[in-house]
């Protein structure tokens, strides 16, 4: 595929200093955040629509595989290159294009990075509450792909809750625009979302429209330690059924606590097998009764201590001892098999159950952690590689946690999308004839399957309409 | 002494790296080009891939090198702490022996290798004089270092008549049941700003210590390690160690965060602390030594100027960034402010700003609109490199602001009577 014709081609639409096929380029595109590397033929940095367009309707016409890449920081493999073709790499399409105060939206182009949108909107009073914890390097292009979540999902939702509207370049090369900039809108098939979450296979984002909030005038935080991990589990779904809804309800196992307690001292109760990170946001008057609450709810289910942060750096320093979490695993066991599992919120003590069995069952260490006030758990399945039978042994692990996750009416995945890391489960939740129209709208916008090919559905699944056998 | 370690020394810290990419959101040259090779994460997968046997260390590899400011950022903010400042130095280590040194690179090891030509390129010279370089062959890499056209294009301090061994006697005795600390300025304290390295000197000469200047010290390897020049850097650290060997001392003082850097933590990599005497950074020993209570003592002048303070990347990673403050705030003649962005690289980088002048100034541009908004009309920080760097940079934005050393503003406050 690599000739120097297409090379030119490439460089007459972006210029020759935004096409590269040296091995250097391909070796620093081939991979994302899942260790696995897959070489790219071409790597472009494209500077705006029309050149996007006119490239995708080259490597249309050629049949080239062809994917897009913000940060490449994604969980699942969204922007590995299985195939290679051409990496579109969009980071110099940067720019905020409009912050506007009266109507609470921002204009921007796919490369921004999320938080760097959130110091902005934030500087004039406002707020994009989608708080990936890549929010500080994660590309807004690749939060509307994976429709990204965070913490702050509890209380305010996703990704997928703040785009109003899309300019995307189709499969085809066509470029079209989604939604609007109005809060109402019933005009034709809802393709916003459809984008939303499609995990670069449907099409380029180039342009985003987002819904921005009046910024909370105050947090305040908390920290509890739980006797027991079914103590903490219950209280997640009791604060839910006490009908408040915290900004985020966070939560981490005994094994979790363990980790970080190995990697530094930690100021919390050594019987602590359980926690909760817990913060509401609001008018700083309603603040203050609603930690109340929120207190008098759990008390009963074997809280050990209670902190509440008095200051932003006591409340740093809860917030830290939650992101010491992932780096601290590697103490554990030297391979992460790293899920974000989702159950509907009544069922997380059933599902933290359900883990814990799955981790006595093949003997293998499962650190659990993450946004629980969603019913959004981080699953690490911690284990030495080296094994013998090792593999197999978390392969079938990953498998019985995806079961009883379906189980319980729950997903395979709340927010780091299929990718490819997840392909061989989607058939678990999805039936038959979902799975069709999905790849029915995909093979309608993508004929040729060009787009991020090998993502989402199992390559070798019949395509729609193909006789079976 | 050990050698230098090679890449396969590092392979374990390689494969620390999980590609999570939380570099990009601190690596001064990505926030600039956004390319996937500018930042620590590409970096480590083309190390990784070297010590594979899977890329050659060709042009477009020795490009992607070469953007690395070794400001260390990256290391601070790795989930994994991967050194990857380290393994960059080890990469351009292993270019310049099979590919040699690149034109700048002759130029550090001609200028930081031998100390009569800096004297004779700064001994009271007009930097931007073309006689000067008129002495200089036309094949030396000093040109490309140093030459006309790169200097013209910013801001530099006069070039001092008298540098600092003209200034300070080698030893300058103390009180008798003080210990003796040493003192290595580094050639920018010594000949750009001999001001300044006087007053590394005679500020723990005033709290009671005696202070060992010697003559003997020289460049800290910094230019070295950031050409990939190993033979150097071995030199260097060489001729360093046997200047500060004649005498018993408690601690070498340095106040130059490059320079701190590069002894206490590149050079280690190699001997440990070189000196055998604890390496403390100025600020941190003033505090120590009680200066931020005798600053604060002092009765409050009616006039006070505004100043806010720029973390250097190198005492930023050597966890130096609460005492350098804490003087300024102490001192009776400053209206201490923060700005946004104080712990941003300035983009001098050592041989970073010849090699890649544009990107250099755009990065250290994004200090603008932090200062800016301090209000602040000086700019302190620790680091001749940062100072003269920062100095260009408001220059060229045509801002009424002047970037000091901490140390300058201490002495003001010692020296002057209040106004």
């Amino acid at each position: 595929m690599q000739n120097d014709q297409l090379l030119q081609q490439l460089a007459d639409i972006v210029g020759a200093a935004n096409v590269s096929a040296s091995a250097v380029d391909r070796i620093t595109h081939s991979f994302d955040a899942t260790q696995r590397q897959c070489l790219p033929d071409v790597v472009v940095h494209p500077g705006n629509a029309e050149e996007i367009s006119r490239i995708v309707r080259l490597a249309n016409a050629q049949r080239i595989p062809l994917l897009p890449r913000g940060a490449g920081s994604g969980f699942t493999g969204g922007s590995l290159p299985v195939h290679g073709g051409i990496v579109l790499v969009l980071t110099r399409m940067n720019r905020i294009l409009e912050i506007d105060v009266d109507n609470l939206i921002a204009v921007v182009e796919p490369g921004v990075v999320t938080g760097r949108l959130q110091k902005e909107v934030e500087r004039l009073g406002l707020f994009y509450p989608p708080d990936p914890a890549s929010k500080d390097f994660s590309t807004l292009g690749g939060n509307i792909a994976e429709c990204a979540g965070g913490p702050r999902c509890v209380k305010y939702g996703v990704t997928r809750d703040y785009v109003l509207g899309l300019e995307v370049v189709t499969p085809t090369g066509e470029i079209i625009h989604t939604g609007g900039r109005t809060m109402k809108n019933v005009v034709g098939y809802d393709l916003t979302r459809l984008f939303v979450g499609s995990e670069g296979t449907l099409g380029v984002v180039t342009r985003i429209i987002l819904r921005l909030l009046p910024k909370p005038e105050a947090r305040k935080t908390m920290l509890v330690a739980f006797a027991s991990i079914d103590g903490a589990a219950e209280a997640v779904s009791a604060v839910i059924r006490g009908k408040i809804i915290p900004t985020t309800l966070e939560f981490m196992d005994g094994s979790a606590i363990d980790c970080v307690r190995k990697a530094a001292p930690l100021d919390l109760p050594l019987d602590c097998r359980a926690a909760l990170i817990i913060e509401v946001d609001g008018d700083l008057s309603v603040l203050d009764s609603q930690v109340d609450r929120i207190l008098a709810i759990i008390e009963p289910l074997g809280v050990l201590e209670t902190r509440v942060a008095a200051t932003s750096e006591e409340s740093e320093a809860i917030w830290k001892v939650r992101r010491s979490v992932s780096p601290s695993l590697r103490n554990l066991n030297p391979h992460k098999f790293n899920e974000d599992i989702v159950v509907p919120r009544s069922k997380v003590p059933e599902m933290i159950r359900a883990l814990e069995a799955v981790s006595n069952r093949y003997g293998v260490p499962i650190v659990n952690f993450g946004h629980a006030g969603d019913g959004n758990i981080h699953v690490n399945v911690m284990v030495d590689l080296a094994e013998a039978g090792m593999e197999e042994k978390v392969q079938s692990a990953l498998h019985d946690i995806f079961r009883a996750t379906v189980g319980l009416g729950g997903s395979v995945s709340g927010e780091h999308g299929i990718g490819t890391a997840k392909a061989a489960y989607i058939g678990m939740e999805l039936d038959p004839p979902t799975l069709a129209a999905m790849r029915t709208i995909k093979k309608a916008l993508d004929p040729n399957n060009i787009m991020n090919p090998g993502k989402i559905f199992l390559e070798d699944q019949p395509e729609p309409g193909a006789t079976a056998g | 002494m050990a050698e230098l370690k090679t890449l396969e020394d590092y392979r374990d810290e390689i494969a620390q790296c999980v590609r999570c990419g939380a570099c990009q959101a601190h690596c001064p040259v990505y926030l600039e080009t956004g390319r996937e090779g500018s930042v620590a994460r590409g970096k480590i997968v083309l190390a990784a891939a070297v010590l594979d046997g899977e890329v050659e260390l060709d042009e477009r590899l020795r490009e992607e090198i070469s953007l690395c400011l070794l400001c260390g950022s990256c290391v601070v903010k790795c989930p994994n702490h991967t050194p990857t400042d380290a393994i960059v130095g080890v990469l351009r280590r292993q270019i310049t022996e099979t590919h040699g040194l690149t034109p700048i690179g002759k130029g550090v090891a001609a200028l930081t290798g031998s100390k009569s030509l800096i004297k004779t390129l700064l001994k009271g010279a007009d930097l931007l004089s073309p006689l000067l370089f008129k002495k200089i062959p036309e094949t030396s890499g000093l040109r490309l270092r140093f030459s006309p056209e790169l200097l013209r294009e910013r801001s530099l301090p006069p070039i001092p008549e008298r540098n600092l061994f003209a200034r300070v006697p080698e030893l300058l005795e103390g009180e008798t049941d003080k210990p003796v600390v040493g003192v290595f300025a580094g050639c920018a304290l010594t000949y750009l700003y001999p001001q300044v390295g006087e007053l590394l000197a005679r500020l723990p000469h005033s709290l009671g210590y005696s202070v060992f200047v010697p003559r003997d010290q020289g460049c800290c390897g910094m230019p070295a390690l950031s050409s990939g020049n190993g033979p150097l850097i071995d030199k260097l650290a060489g001729a360093n160690l046997k200047a500060f060997a004649g005498r018993k001392i408690a601690a070498v003082l340095t106040g130059c965060a490059s320079c701190h850097g590069m002894l206490a933590g590149h050079s280690a990599e190699k001997t440990g602390n070189p000196f055998g005497a604890e390496l403390v950074d100025i600020h941190v020993f003033l505090a120590k030594n009680g200066l931020i209570e005798r600053l604060a003592a002092l009765p409050k002048w009616k006039q006070r100027v505004r100043v806010t303070y720029h973390d250097p990347c190198h005492l930023h990673s050597a966890g130096v960034v609460r005492q350098p403050r804490d003087l300024l705030r102490a001192l009776p003649q400053v209206e201490f402010v923060e700005m946004e962005d104080a712990g941003l690289c300035c983009g001098l980088g050592g041989t970073f700003t010849a090699a890649h002048p544009g990107l250099s100034r755009s990065i250290g541009d994004r200090k603008l609109q932090g200062l800016q908004a301090s209000g602040a009309t000086l700019i302190a920080s620790g680091c001749p490199g940062c100072i003269l760097q920062l100095q260009d940079i408001v220059d060229r934005a045509g801002l009424p602001v002047r970037a000091v050393h901490t140390l300058e503003l201490i002495q003001q406050a010692l020296s002057e009577s209040p106004q």
